[in-house]
């Protein structure tokens, strides 16, 4: 609270971004411990979460007053004009402070209290148990077994304890190949795929300069491969651009992050028995370029697309020159080639999801999160192409990214698993899933077929119009740019209530047949009958969202009173954009400029 | 002539026929008069059957004793047969190639068409002009219809009946005509019912170098404002080029002689402009080689999406104008024939819920395109793939129905109709068995007897069968104004034209029927519950009535 100099601000206008009339709306401006909230003259909140705050600026002093904007990591930005230099100054410093705090114990989820007790935070993070998620696959197997090597962080500290590996890879060999490897990420398990017998594994780059060679790493590589009898070759897909890596690809002894052993069955080729090195193994480039490439790359869609009066032709040569997409295509189509075979509907279910996310993501939260946002958006690209083949939804999706910034859950705090221990966030904070999985019903996808068992593996198709600029991630909070009526919502409320109008048929129809029943007895109890009637579900409100502008979910539909849809559908939200209009049109975004 | 002396192989056995998407098909290759179609002679495999009036351009390629014929069609398609036999290949080539370009209107497929349907309600009376005025006069009796241009003397590309304002008489009308392009004098485009102010539509004023006035012009048009309110005129062309047209005779209304109106200029793109925007962007949607930044480049050099916004942004314009101002407007370019019909359809689209239902919209393109003048012989007699590049090819309706497409993209609950039913009217507007689209305006119709020789389109879609397939199972009545976003972030490429024939659409179409069925089954079980409510509302009755009797 030291950080926390004006908690107030009265008068403050918070500007449209995409208006040309400089449109505006007064209000007050709160700071809290925690949040930055204004509340317009219509009583509409907007909260800020400190830990979303990418960048604050002040501008020059206007005659209106001194401009403050603030970016936000999940693509929010603000732009408020405070009346006296001295608050604003006040806030901004004090946002500097809030909005970048040094030490873990200083986060959000450390002072978030929704209200569970103990057992309840600890089923939370029970919720997703990577054991689980092994047996789900099958194992251990004959091949692949649970190795205990790692166990006290001693190999390699950014993985977790429990680390799958060929039952045949014994512990020196082990040692001696993360030795090898940057920072001790040897080859582990991250994919088994039964049926098939096949693996993804994935690793760090060798540390082979340009002739060295590890045998041990060697011996592990050959390891996989025959824990894989299935397949004769084993592929090795190097995620980085060939160009980055010429000088090893001279010595043909590249090993990349992931390896694939993929099923393609060949013609006979060396047997294993070869010593060439890393012999039955292929190599295979795919350029995804590094994170700091990434971050510049959204960088600059982001000035693309945040400009004002923006041309068709500027937002697509900008977003050609963001490469943006490019990047996207080209992770989607490693992961093709990864999932000739692999993905599955099931590995990209809700379930699974948690579990990745939490054995996966590490690395510094500002490093890593072009590149998740990334992994999202290719998961999104998918989901357009194969609307039914996902149980989830692009909320959840959005979802996700808002809280890996949020740091009000203690699931995306800390770097591995180790770190994760130290900071005893099982005890000192909340997970996420629970409270999606509370919520769970906003993030289904109402046209999720599980019959689409056929699609078991999607081919997605990577030609290059297929990708899109993804609106709702990057202008989430810029409402004027969005469909102004959601079909997506329309279908899930009627989803919601086809299920509340089933059991009322039920209902109605066991209150039909009490009463014939009763005609026939003759006995009559009124009480009996109100009693069955049915009630809507009362939906407890979110407790993880403060405000959740995109695709928004209206709570449970009530009783149906045998009205017709309108009554409860969208068409508040038309009356919204339409009948309020000025916000939608009157000159917003270049609609009408008047120049004679 | 006799279409057999075009026709030298009438008949090619094992033709094979390649189209993406679905496996080969091999079969028997006949051309008719007016078809090519291609039959496996298998019951279950689908006919081709294409009209040759839809061939925009052929290839033809040789391997051997091989021939190969790509037929590349106005809706974009491009599909390609195997032909066995040289000189069958070559014959078929050059019959494919004299019947898809015959010059008279009158050889066209819809003077020999013979529907096999009934025809419930005839299309060719379905959209009167006198009709479309009864729905005003109930609002207004400013406005009167003329029947100044009955024999087409007045104004070659207007209908014989057009809405004027009633303080203005024929005589006046005449001398206007002669002030306007091409005769088109000011006439009623839209009524705002709201406000009563309107939207009107003519051709730009020949003012000339030397700054020529009219004033019945200038009458006709103040006749239409409130005291004291100014108006606004929307000019589809930026000021240079209307500057430039006074070289021609042509021109804009001066400040000085039309004192209570505001001239706005915005920049809409005409002809082969447009033309070469839509080669190159067909070019690039059916490239599946290139890379992520090639296919942006691509994309943003065809313009296509420049265009767009544009038209979309002077339509909002227009509506705002109208709504918001409470102003009249006049919309005019250069014919207003092309961008003034874009622009009054547009706005008409996003202003009046009619124009979003079925009969509403048939009635805006009667109305606003046929009608007024648009000549869709002469602009879609080529599509993407032509060689030709005449001036008049222009894809003037395809841009209209796309700015349609992303209005209802934005507001997918406020149509009547779906895609599919602009999807149609692009095919048709192209290449059709119906009279609907032949001609370039209301006289020539007139002088070919479509209404006697052909059958009209919407004879065919009014038939609930059809009617069914272009029904949006979201739609709700929405009486409001309806805004679109025009930010470059909101316009999408339309992939039901553009991409149509260059990827799979299944999963999306499962997707698409899936939430069908969630909409039926919605309705059901709503139907089922009121029947069980009043079931059992009768029963506590009769219980009630033995309880105290």
């Amino acid at each position: 609270m030291e950080h926390i100099r004006t908690t107030k601000v009265e008068q403050v206008k918070l500007l449209d971004r995409f208006s040309t009339s400089n449109k505006s709306l007064t209000g007050t401006l709160y700071l809290t411990a925690t949040h930055l909230l204004f509340i317009d003259s219509h009583q509409k909140e907007t909260w800020i979460l400190h830990h979303h705050i990418a960048l604050v600026e002040k501008l020059a002093l206007t005659t209106s007053g001194c401009p403050l904007v603030i970016q936000c990591k999940n693509f929010r930005i603000v732009h408020f004009i405070v009346p006296r230099e001295r608050d604003c100054h006040d806030i901004y410093n004090s946002l500097l402070q809030l909005s970048k705090q040094a030490k873990y114990e200083d986060l959000y989820a450390f002072s978030y209290n929704p209200k569970q007790n103990d057992s309840e935070r600890l089923r939370g993070w029970q919720l997703v148990d990577l054991t689980e998620e092994y047996k789900r696959m099958g194992l251990p197997n004959s091949n692949w077994q649970l190795s205990d090597a790692n166990r006290d962080y001693k190999i390699c500290e950014t993985y977790p304890r429990e680390l799958y590996v060929p039952r045949i890879a014994s512990k020196p060999i082990i040692v001696g190949s993360s030795k090898f490897r940057s920072k001790g990420r040897f080859p582990v398990l991250s994919y088994y795929h039964q049926n098939k017998e096949a693996a993804i594994c994935r690793c760090s780059q060798p540390l082979s300069g340009f002739s060295a060679r590890c045998l041990e790493d060697e011996h592990l590589l050959q390891a996989i491969s025959k824990a894989n009898p299935a397949n004769r070759y084993m592929y090795v897909m190097d995620t980085r651009p060939r160009h980055r890596m010429q000088s090893w690809w001279a010595t043909q002894k590249d090993i990349g992050r992931i390896i694939l052993n993929a099923m393609a069955n060949r013609a006979a080729g060396k047997g294993y028995e070869n010593e060439d090195n890393y012999s039955n193994i292929r190599f295979q480039f795919v350029g995804i370029e590094n994170i700091h490439v990434m971050r510049s790359s959204l960088q600059k869609l982001l000035e693309v697309s945040g400009s004002r009066g923006l041309s068709v032709s500027d937002f697509y040569s900008g977003l050609e020159g963001a490469g943006w997409l490019r990047h996207i295509k080209a992770v989607t189509d490693a992961a093709i080639f990864l999932a000739k075979v692999l993905i599955e509907k099931d590995w990209i279910s809700f379930g699974h999801k948690y579990s990745d996310r939490c054995g996966h993501l590490d690395g510094d939260p500002k490093e890593v999160s072009p590149v998740f946002t990334q992994f999202l958006e290719c998961v999104w690209h998918l989901t357009e192409q194969f609307p039914q083949a996902f149980e989830f939804n692009e909320a959840f999706l959005l979802q996700i990214h808002e809280h890996i910034h949020s740091c009000q859950f203690g699931n995306f705090i800390g770097n591995c698993q180790k770190e994760r221990e130290e900071l005893k966030l099982k005890e000192k904070t909340y997970s996420l899933w629970p409270f999606l999985l509370h919520d769970q019903k906003k993030y289904f996808n109402p046209l999720y077929s599980s019959t689409s068992q056929k699609l078991a593996v999607l081919e997605p198709n990577t030609v290059s119009f297929n990708f899109k600029f993804w609106r709702n991630m990057y202008h989430q909070f810029d409402r004027t740019l969005h469909p102004r009526q959601s079909v997506f919502n329309i279908i899930m409320n009627m989803n919601e209530q086809n299920k509340q109008l089933q059991k009322d048929v039920k209902d109605l129809e066991s209150q039909i047949k009490q009463h014939k029943n009763k005609q026939t007895d003759g006995v009559l109890t009124k009480e009996l009958l109100n009693s069955v009637r049915p009630e809507s579900p009362a939906l407890k409100t979110s407790l993880c969202l403060k405000e959740q502008t995109l695709l928004p979910v209206k709570d449970a539909l009530r009783t149906v009173e045998g009205s017709s849809p309108a009554d409860n559908r969208y068409s508040e939200y038309a009356d919204e954009f339409s009948k309020a209009e000025p916000a939608v049109v009157s000159s917003e975004y270049g609609v009408a400029r008047m120049t004679c | 002539m006799e279409f057999a002396e075009l026709i030298k192989t009438p008949r090619v056995d094992n033709v094979v026929l390649h189209r993406p998407f679905y496996p080969a098909v091999e079969g028997t290759l006949c051309l008719t008069g007016h078809h090519l179609i291609l039959s496996s002679r298998q019951d279950n495999t689908e006919e081709l059957w294409l009209l040759h009036s839809n061939i925009d351009a052929i290839d033809k390629r040789f391997v051997g004793p091989l021939g190969t014929i790509i037929i590349k069609c106005k809706d974009f398609r491009i599909i390609q047969l195997d032909i066995p036999g040289m000189e069958e290949c070559l014959n078929i080539a050059s019959s494919i190639e004299a019947l898809s370009t015959l010059d008279s209107i009158t050889l066209m497929y819809p003077f020999f068409y013979r529907p096999m349907f009934e025809v419930i309600e005839d299309g060719w009376h379905s959209f009167l002009p006198e009709q479309e005025f009864e729905l005003y006069s109930s609002a207004t009796s400013e406005w009167r219809l003329s029947y100044v241009n009955k024999e087409f003397a007045v104004c070659p590309s207007y209908p014989p009946i057009v809405i004027v304002p009633k303080a203005i008489d024929d005589e006046a009308l005449r001398k206007v005509a002669t002030f306007r392009h091409g005769g088109r004098f000011p006439v009623l485009s839209y009524y705002h019912k709201k406000n009563g102010m309107v939207i009107m539509r003519s051709g730009q004023p020949l003012t000339g170098t030397n700054g020529r006035r009219c004033k019945e012009d200038e009458k006709l048009i103040n006749a239409t404002l409130r005291a004291g309110k100014r108006g606004y005129i929307i000019d589809t062309r930026p000021l240079n080029v209307a500057q430039q047209a006074r070289a021609k005779g042509g021109g804009f209304e001066q400040e000085a002689h039309y004192p209570q109106w505001r001239r706005i200029h915005k920049s809409i793109e005409r002809y082969h402009i447009l033309q070469e925007s839509l080669i190159k962007l067909v070019e690039a949607c059916n490239d599946q080689t290139h890379n992520m930044d090639r296919w942006l480049s691509r994309l943003e050099a065809s313009n296509w999406l420049t265009h767009i916004k544009e038209i979309l942004t002077t339509a909002c314009l227009a509506a705002q104008c109208l709504d918001r101002e409470g102003a009249s407007i006049l919309i005019h370019g250069t014919e207003g024939t092309d961008s003034t019909l874009q622009v009054t359809s547009l706005a008409q689209i996003i202003l009046e819920p009619r124009s979003r239902t079925i009969q509403g919209f048939e009635a805006l393109i009667e109305r606003e395109w046929l009608q007024a003048g648009h000549p869709f012989q002469q602009r879609c007699a080529q599509s993407a793939y032509c060689n030709s590049k005449q001036k008049w090819e222009s894809p003037v309706f395809l841009l209209f129905l796309d700015c349609v497409w992303q209005i209802l993209r934005q507001f997918p609950c406020s149509f009547e109709f779906n895609e599919n039913l602009l999807i149609m009217l692009f095919e048709h507007a192209y290449a059709s068995q119906f009279g609907t689209f032949l001609g370039n305006n209301e006289s020539e119709r007139c002088k070919l007897k479509l209404q006697q020789k052909t059958m009209s389109l919407w004879s065919w879609v009014n038939r609930p069968s059809e009617l069914s397939k272009f029904a949006n199972p979201l739609f709700e009545a929405n009486n409001l104004v309806i805004w679109p976003s025009v930010a470059p972030q909101s316009l999408q490429l339309w992939e039901g034209i553009f991409l149509r024939w260059n990827r799979s659409s299944k999963y999306l179409d499962e997707a698409y029927e899936e939430m069908v069925n969630i909409i039926e089954y919605n309705k059901e079980l709503q139907a089922k519950v009121n029947i069980l409510r009043r079931q059992l509302a009768e029963l506590e009755t009769e219980d009630g009535m033995q309880e105290s009797p």
